[in-house]
């Protein structure tokens, strides 16, 4: 019964629509032909798909994430699993329940109760307090640094490509930039492969069934494998050159919204909370499960140097992992943030820092938080004023950047350690749901529910500078060069 | 430590409330959010409070709360949130309270451990968080006032006084999960009026 509706009962309520046609025609990727000021077609409302709630259908026993409750708590639950998505026309609510609550609610009869309160009522809040949630609502833009930082960014993308039928689900990560400069993107049931150099498009893969959808993708570092997580708990592993399946690893039991790896280990995170160790160069790939999360992992990141994974969790926690497990065959966090009070999907590991995580949190929580994994403690943490699906650290400035929903769907640059704003991005007209760096640093892809990529040039190395780094790290390889004679 | 005793329930109850309470305080923005100060509780971070004199009312209030779960003569605890401007009830907080009355002796323990409580308090505490993604703004400036539901033969204790229920005219209703010691049975719901919402 939650089951999205079929592609072609989608399209047909979308009638009359301009713009990519439907799976025949469909040319995704392609150079949005817009002008840079007006939003995508106008018949659709950008933010608001129409679609119902896109759930994992249920099988029979299949599912063991969905316990065993009386029906007036499914909407709760359901709302729960999806609580940085939004709300679907039916609101968690029903009609013939409420009235059932209702009664249930007021159900004993009041004539028996007293009811009583404590006099001497405390003061209220300060005269001109304004209600700080209403950032989550207003249109207004918040004010932003406006010290300029010396250096110019542009303000408008580099490019604008077509994303139709990406999925606007909060806890997945449907994008990935390769070292060998491509790009993954998940469609649906389909990934398609942008070669940024070429500008040529390829399909990788589409799924079997309809109802199916790819919910992960991660590049392996040398770019030669590409790592798929799908609604129907598969890890499957592609290779990019001869564009076929090398290996499809089922060990999970719910969708896997999340990857990264480290080395030859794949780690894959699922909707039960369970994070799962592939060595992918073996049979038998399932090596370790992580248990430290109660609900779906959307956020997992390895650190650069392999010592720890970050995972995030929409129960609101961070762990943080050693690469080895203890004495006692288990592996146990050696850390657990509890700080956000939202879901956790942006977590990024700090590149010239080692030790040093940035987490963000969904809509309740809004915040952006830098972490010391070793001492444990909170580095920073500021009110981004808006729900944060994902943040990158640029490798080329001390700085990082981070991706937003409601209400400006922007890209907001951060300065670090003192988390200045550089720049906003704005441009999508519907949340940000991902994104991702090229290989150079230069270029950040931020993929949003516009069905829109938009490739920003907000790293760019001020060629002076950029010949300094180069000759630096040629400078680098010679010694070691020398050494190996 | 808490026991496994009807005072160590009720104080664990009791202590749900005084943190459920400063949770919708936060969440809802009653207060402003850097008058509060994170404590760790439940395994979470929690928002709590700093103001002397809200501190002041909430403890009495929860103090007055622990005697009467003790007792099992308390039903229903309510957080009523309304317009300052015109007293209009916008949202409404409903703890209803099921007692075990037979259990009343001091020395029987109660086969629940409180670990398995603390974890349905949390999940409680963390949806109550959540609610904030569909609860409408609160766009004026709003006061909380705190109704408990006692068995009618109760003697009111000094300080306190009778109320009205404080009901929202046209409202919609979300059940949140409940928890229970074994001895209390405590279902959350909120309530928010209607037309609120675009």
């Amino acid at each position: 019964p939650n089951a999205p509706p079929a592609r072609w009962q989608r399209k047909a309520k979308e009638s009359g629509a301009p713009g990519p046609s439907p799976a025949a025609g469909m040319s995704p990727m392609k150079p949005a032909n817009r002008s840079h000021s007006s939003s995508k077609t106008p018949s659709r409302t950008p933010g608001k798909s129409g679609s119902k709630i896109q759930s994992t259908p249920t099988k029979a026993g299949g599912d063991r994430y969905i316990p065993n409750r009386s029906t007036m708590q499914m909407d709760m639950a359901n709302f729960l699993l999806t609580k940085e998505n939004d709300p679907a026309e039916e609101s968690p609510t029903k009609k013939e329940q409420q009235k059932a609550w209702a009664v249930n609610l007021n159900g004993f009869d009041i004539e028996e109760a007293k009811i009583l309160r404590l006099s001497g009522k405390p003061q209220n809040a300060p005269e001109g307090y304004q209600n700080n949630l209403k950032v989550l609502y207003s249109q207004k833009m918040t004010p932003g640094s406006s010290r300029k930082n010396g250096r110019y960014i542009p303000s408008m993308p580099d490019r604008i490509l077509d994303a139709p039928e990406i999925r606007n689900d909060y806890y997945l990560n449907l994008i990935d930039w390769s070292s060998q400069n491509f790009l993954a993107v998940a469609l649906d049931n389909s990934v398609y492969l942008w070669n940024h150099t070429s500008g040529e498009i390829i399909q990788l893969l589409q799924m079997e069934h309809p109802d199916d959808y790819v919910s992960s993708v991660s590049w392996i570092k040398e770019g030669n494998y590409l790592a798929v997580g799908t609604s129907n708990a598969e890890v499957q592993l592609w290779d990019i050159q001869q564009q076929k399946r090398l290996r499809n690893m089922t060990s999970h039991s719910s969708r896997v919204g999340s990857l990264s790896w480290n080395s030859y280990i794949l780690s894959s995170g699922a909707r039960t909370g369970h994070i799962h160790h592939h060595d992918v160069r073996v049979a038998e790939h399932h090596v370790a499960t992580l248990a430290g999360h109660t609900q779906e992992v959307c956020g997992l990141k390895w650190s650069l140097d392999g010592r720890y994974l970050a995972s995030g969790g929409n129960d609101n926690l961070v762990n943080i992992w050693p690469c080895t497990q203890g004495d006692s065959g288990d592996f146990s966090p050696v850390q657990t943030f509890t700080q956000h009070q939202g879901a956790v999907k942006a977590v990024a590991w700090c590149p010239w820092q080692s030790n040093v995580l940035a987490t963000g949190g969904g809509t309740s929580d809004r915040h952006i938080r830098i972490w010391n994994v070793c001492s444990g403690s909170c580095l920073s943490a500021v009110d981004a004023h808006s729900q944060v699906c994902s943040i990158l650290w640029s490798t080329n400035y001390k700085e990082f950047i981070s991706g937003h929903g409601f209400a400006q769907n922007q890209l907001v640059v951060w300065k670090y350690p003192t988390m200045a704003k550089v720049t906003e991005l704005r441009g999508h007209t519907a949340r940000v749901l991902n994104l991702t760096m090229s290989p150079d640093g230069v270029t950040v892809a931020s993929a949003a529910a516009d069905e829109t990529l938009r490739l920003w040039r907000c790293f760019e190395m001020d060629p002076i500078k950029k010949k300094e780094k180069e000759k630096a790290n040629s400078a680098k390889s010679s010694i070691i060069h020398q050494g190996i004679r | 430590q808490q026991g496994a005793t009807v005072r160590g329930r009720a104080e664990i109850v009791a202590e749900f409330f005084s943190y459920g309470i400063n949770s919708i305080l936060y969440q809802r923005g009653i207060y402003p959010p850097e008058t509060f100060t994170r404590v760790q509780k439940y395994g979470l971070t929690l928002l709590v409070t700093t103001d002397p004199e809200l501190k002041n009312y909430l403890n009495n209030v929860v103090e007055q709360m622990k005697e009467w779960l003790y007792k099992c003569t308390v039903q229903r605890l309510v957080v009523v949130i309304s317009s300052i401007e015109n007293g209009e009830v916008l949202e409404r907080w409903q703890f209803d309270i099921e007692c075990d009355k037979a259990a009343k002796d001091d020395s029987a323990p109660r086969e629940k451990s409180q670990k398995a409580i603390q974890d349905e308090i949390r999940s409680v505490i963390r949806q109550i968080t959540a609610t904030v993604t569909f609860l409408p703004l609160l766009e004026t400036a709003c006061a909380f006032d705190l109704l408990i539901y006692t068995d009618k033969d109760l003697a009111v204790p000094e300080k306190w006084e009778e109320s009205g229920p404080q009901f929202i005219a046209n409202s919609e209703e979300v059940r949140l999960r409940s928890f229970t010691t074994t001895i209390h049975k405590v279902n959350s719901s909120v309530a928010y009026k209607k037309d609120s919402f675009p």
